[in-house]
């Protein structure tokens, strides 16, 4: 537990534990780690709120000025440069075209037309007989009813807007992502070449691509679905490359050997093998999409998510729940059916002819069905607009703001105790040792820890970071975020440990838990927050609280399968041996776990920094409100855009150096 | 190793002396080094002599097949033999540029493989080898028909002809019935039947078998080895068969090359290996193999002394001695080995019980 040892409360117990991994080496890394820990208090204690790098939340520096004047003069010269002019601007056009044509399908009216081409009769019959025909009739149904829902919520033109989105950055996205990941499979070096790239996007935070893609592509739909496709692009090629590459070798030698061409042995060999992975691929893309675009409503993207975004910033916690709730339905109906689509291959093999036969004549029938409804919902008033006043919808947010008000009433002694409890032991003091350090005791110590726990190379990228944190000029309020991420993850961590090593050693645990977990994965980060808000109320510890509820599940289910995957003989000796169970996890699964415990931690910290800048729609602060505050207003565009930058760099940092150390456990 | 099984004899009656013919497979100094600076190794006489460890720290290379020279006939069943690790797959992959040689030389036909073009290759392929192998290789999103019939599939051939075809191999390899299975609903050893018949399917000259059944139980081991036999009778292919058991070897190879780090040791008929081997490496090997089930009575024979009786039964020298067990026993003279009918030796009692009961000796 790389991160446990940050803890400037835990220091005393760490050599302790570590003691018999000491005894080959003179000095053991935990006692450096620990030294370097006692070094860092005793000179805090000298040198408290001595040269701290504070930036008060108005003030800018050189940097953000100019990030500001860059911004002005992108703006002012969008149609003159040829790179923009050119290029930029096409893309975006292009982009802009697929949106607005998707939109005037479902979502917006066109032209004369009040309404969209197609009105809710069609969009609910066309998706209901797509689900069937990709998957089956049970998903279909759910689909049906799902969005029969978002209708009876009162959002169905903001689900339509949001679902518009989401389409069309998913088909950009695939049709980038699906050639590039094949050939990544097929070509050695063109894998070697993208590996980096797609590790670096992905451990990027996802808001991170916002504020520099709002500088060349302006704001709204078109740049929403360019950094959505930008986000959900690299799960596509990702897999796609596995799947071509997982092909059995074994095969495709066979298939050599019987003398076929590349593009045979790639058109019937390769490609229908990685088949049922591939589409895996293509509904990891889909959500990944879909929290990309109700997150992009911070760049005035339409849809769901600016709901949320609008109801977070009034603290309306009804409205909020109400389409985070819709956020949710879409997002269980979405991946239900592509997870359904990726299994029926399977299916419909095992059932044998007999369906095969039926099988066309009711997709054609089904198909004229549809055909019909669009048709009616094109024609009629009564199909196009979803009817009633969204009752359902204002029952939901009413039900919820009530919810909240007794809670706030009955339970804020509980809430707020708890709150106040991890609040005041654990993050203040934390927070108060970094951002009252003096800069460079802080920097000195994160340079140390990357060099000690990671080895030289993590030490040269954290030296790297450090100094072009301390550049942004918000070296303060990364310190602030720092200390937040770190009490998440670490909170992150606990519930992993817990949860995992329980799933690990129960099968019975493990088939409860994981589908929850793995329903908690596919939510956009956004819809955490609401709950919390309405049991928290806005402050840092909502905001840690949604971090570690959305980091969780990695963390969990990656420590599970690492304690499970300990060799059951292993287990059965220390059994024999004697060991009670308590010595079975302490002894023989955790430390054989350890690189999936560095892993968890380095996902988990990964996915905490991704909610940093949502929660500073709750009043997390730091870097996160930074981030906001400049989507918002012109005269922060620059510090929004450096802070954007420092939480990059704080993820980039942590990342080099948990996988360091990761590698290093594992050798 | 399981002793060898009785089958073992009725295996020479097929191999009508295959060696009189010109060879379909010749296989000249071949060399395979993985490794940096690979090709240089074949040529270099220092680097050559070097141990496989040595040239790992020399030349950072590993030699999996070291200057390999072997024929293989028109209907010879040819088996490259060795442990895990002794470079028999590479060797055999070499042979259908699979894995690309580093040097020397693949005749097929009259033709050196190694000159020919993709193209060519893609040819050769399709028409003249097959290859079946030990994990199969299955297409898992097909039937096995289809399966079967992919190599003609890729050729070019036409979809009723090619099912026709494929639905006769099916039946030739004892499948018939599950021809719209897929792959994953079948036995290891029936999947391993597709493999068979997939290779067969087009047709070949020569069939490459890469330790086809060490993935498979023993009882369907053997009667997969059995299959091999009775469709070796029935279609004649000429066979290069790869595998790490030597019992295996013994009961359906013409010929068996023993291979050690790349390196021929000895190559030659079963009852050669065991009546006379190269070396400690092969002696040690056929140990534990039943001497009477491999060794003719030209092995075991005496040459005639004056006071013999020359009246009893005659046998020819390639009778194995299990056969001729019952009859020496049986004659109250000893055995006269006769070929052609020349006096080639005589066998008794003694030398019969010499074999049967296990003795060492004779090698």
């Amino acid at each position: 537990m790389a991160i446990a040892v940050q803890k400037p409360e835990k220091t005393d117990q760490v050599p302790r534990s570590a003691a018999p991994a000491a005894a080959g080496r003179r000095i053991s890394r935990p006692m450096v780690v620990a030294a370097i820990l006692v070094a860092w208090l005793v000179l805090f204690a000298v040198l408290r709120g001595r040269q701290t790098l504070t930036l008060a939340a108005a003030d800018l520096t050189g940097l953000h000025r100019w990030l500001n004047d860059v911004n002005d003069s992108v703006g002012a010269n969008r149609n003159s440069n040829p790179l923009f002019l050119y290029f930029f601007n096409e893309i975006r056009l292009v982009i802009d075209h697929l949106v607005t044509f998707v939109q005037s399908l479902i979502s917006q009216p066109t032209g004369t037309r009040p309404v969209p081409q197609i009105g809710w009769l069609g969009v609910v019959g066309l998706t209901g007989y797509v689900c069937w025909a990709v998957g089956n009739w049970r998903v279909a149904l759910l689909a049906v009813a799902g969005f029969t829902f978002l209708g009876l919520q009162g959002l169905w033109q903001q689900s339509m807007d949001t679902l518009a989105l989401t389409v069309s950055a998913v088909l950009v996205a695939l049709l980038i992502g699906i050639p590039l990941g094949v050939w990544a499979g097929l070509s050695d070096r063109f894998n070697r070449i993208m590996t980096p790239f797609l590790d670096f996007m992905q451990t990027m935070p996802t808001f991170v691509y916002l504020a520099p893609l709002t500088l060349i592509f302006l704001i709204g739909g078109a740049s929403a679905v360019i950094t959505t496709v930008i986000y959900a692009a690299p799960p596509a090629i990702r897999i796609t490359a596995h799947a071509i590459r997982s092909v059995p070798e074994t095969t495709v030698e066979a298939a050599d050997s019987l003398g076929t061409t590349r593009r045979q042995q790639l058109l019937k060999v390769l490609l229908p093998m990685s088949k049922r992975t591939v589409v895996m691929g293509v509904n990891q893309t889909i959500m990944a999409a879909l929290a990309m675009v109700t997150i992009a409503a911070l760049i005035d993207a339409p849809g769901l998510g600016k709901t949320v975004v609008q109801a977070l910033q009034s603290l309306d916690v009804g409205t909020a729940f109400n389409a985070g709730l819709a956020i949710v339905v879409m997002a269980i109906v979405l991946d239900r059916v592509t997870t359904a689509a990726a299994a029926r291959e399977e299916a419909t093999r095992r059932s044998g002819d007999r369906f095969l036969k039926w099988r066309m004549p009711l997709l054609a029938a089904g198909a004229a069905v549809s055909a019909v409804l669009v048709y009616l919902s094109h024609t009629y008033v009564w199909a196009a607009e979803f009817p009633g006043e969204g009752s359902t919808g204002s029952h939901i947010a009413s039900a919820a703001d009530t919810a909240t008000t007794w809670m706030q009433d009955h339970l804020s002694g509980l809430t707020n105790g708890f709150r106040d409890a991890i609040t005041n032991g654990l993050l203040n003091p934390f927070q108060t040792l970094l951002t009252d350090s003096p800069w460079w005791l802080v920097a000195a110590v994160l340079i140390g820890l990357g060099v000690v726990l990671g080895g030289w190379r993590a030490g040269v990228i954290a030296t790297v970071c450090v100094g072009l944190l301390v550049a942004t000029g918000l070296w303060s309020d990364s310190m602030t975020t720092l200390a937040s991420s770190v009490v998440a993850t670490v909170l992150v961590m606990l519930l992993g440990a817990t949860f995992g090593v329980w799933m690990g050693r129960s099968r019975l645990v493990d088939r409860l838990v994981r589908p929850t977990l793995d329903a908690a994965q596919v939510m956009p980060p956004f819809v955490y927050l609401v709950p919390f808000l309405a049991m928290f109320g806005p402050s840092r510890f909502t905001a840690i609280v949604a971090a570690v509820v959305y980091a969780a599940p990695v963390a969990i289910k990656i420590i599970a399968d690492g304690v499970r995957n300990v060799p059951e003989t292993t287990v059965e000796a220390a059994t024999s041996a004697g060991c009670n169970t308590w010595q079975i996890i302490t002894k023989v699964q955790l430390p054989m776990a350890r690189s999936a415990l560095t892993l968890a931690t380095n996902q988990g910290l990964i996915y905490v920094l991704s909610m940093v800048v949502v929660g500073g729609l709750v009043g997390a602060g730091a870097l996160g409100y930074d981030v906001v505050a400049g989507f918002s207003r012109g005269e922060l565009y620059g510090k929004g855009l450096a802070a954007g930058l420092a939480i990059v760099l704080l993820g980039v940092m942590f990342d080099r150096i948990t996988q360091a150390a990761a590698r290093r456990t594992r050798a | 190793m399981t002793p060898a099984q009785t089958e073992v004899s009725q295996r020479r009656d097929t191999s009508e002396d295959p060696q009189d013919r010109t060879p379909v497979i010749s296989v000249r100094r071949l060399w395979k080094v993985f490794g940096p600076k690979a090709d240089q190794v074949p040529d270099s006489e220092e680097l050559c002599g070097l141990t496989r460890r040595e040239l790992m720290d020399r030349a950072g290379c590993t030699a999996a097949v070291r200057d390999v020279n072997f024929e293989v006939s028109p209907g010879e069943v040819f088996v490259v033999m060795g442990l895990s690790g002794s470079g028999k797959s590479t060797l055999v992959r070499c042979l259908t540029r699979l894995i690309e040689p580093t040097a020397g030389e693949v005749v097929f036909e009259g033709e050196d493989i190694r000159g020919a073009d993709p193209r060519r290759l893609r040819e050769l392929r399709r028409s003249k080898f097959s290859m079946v192998f030990q994990h199969f290789g299955l297409l898992p999103h097909r039937r096995v028909v289809d399966n079967v019939a992919f190599g003609l599939e890729i050729r070019g051939m036409g979809k009723a002809e090619r099912t026709k075809r494929a639905l006769e191999v099916v039946e030739l390899v004892g499948l018939a019935g599950y021809e719209k299975s897929y792959p994953d609903q079948l036995s290891g050893g029936m999947q391993q039947r597709v493999g068979l018949a997939r290779a067969l399917a087009g047709d070949p000259d020569v069939l490459f078998f890469d330790e086809p059944f060490s993935a498979l139980d023993p009882l369907i081991r053997r009667d997969m080895q059995n299959e091999v036999i009775r469709l070796h009778h029935e279609v004649g292919k000429t066979m290069v068969f790869i595998t790490h058991d030597l019992s295996e070897a013994l009961k359906l190879g013409d010929r068996i090359l023993i291979m050690r780090d790349g390196k021929t040791v000895q190559c030659g008929t079963g009852d050669e290996l065991v009546g006379a081997p190269a070396d400690d490496y092969v002696r040690d090997f056929v140990k534990d193999v039943p001497r009477g089930d491999v060794l003719t009575l030209r092995w075991i024979m005496r040459p005639a002394e004056p006071d013999d009786a020359l009246d009893g039964p005659e046998l020819g020298p390639d009778v194995v001695v299990r056969e001729a067990t019952r009859a020496v026993l049986a004659a109250e003279k000893p055995v006269k080995v006769v070929e052609h009918g020349k006096l080639l030796g005589i066998v008794g009692d003694e030398e019969i019980l010499a074999v049967v009961a296990g003795q060492e000796g004779g090698a």
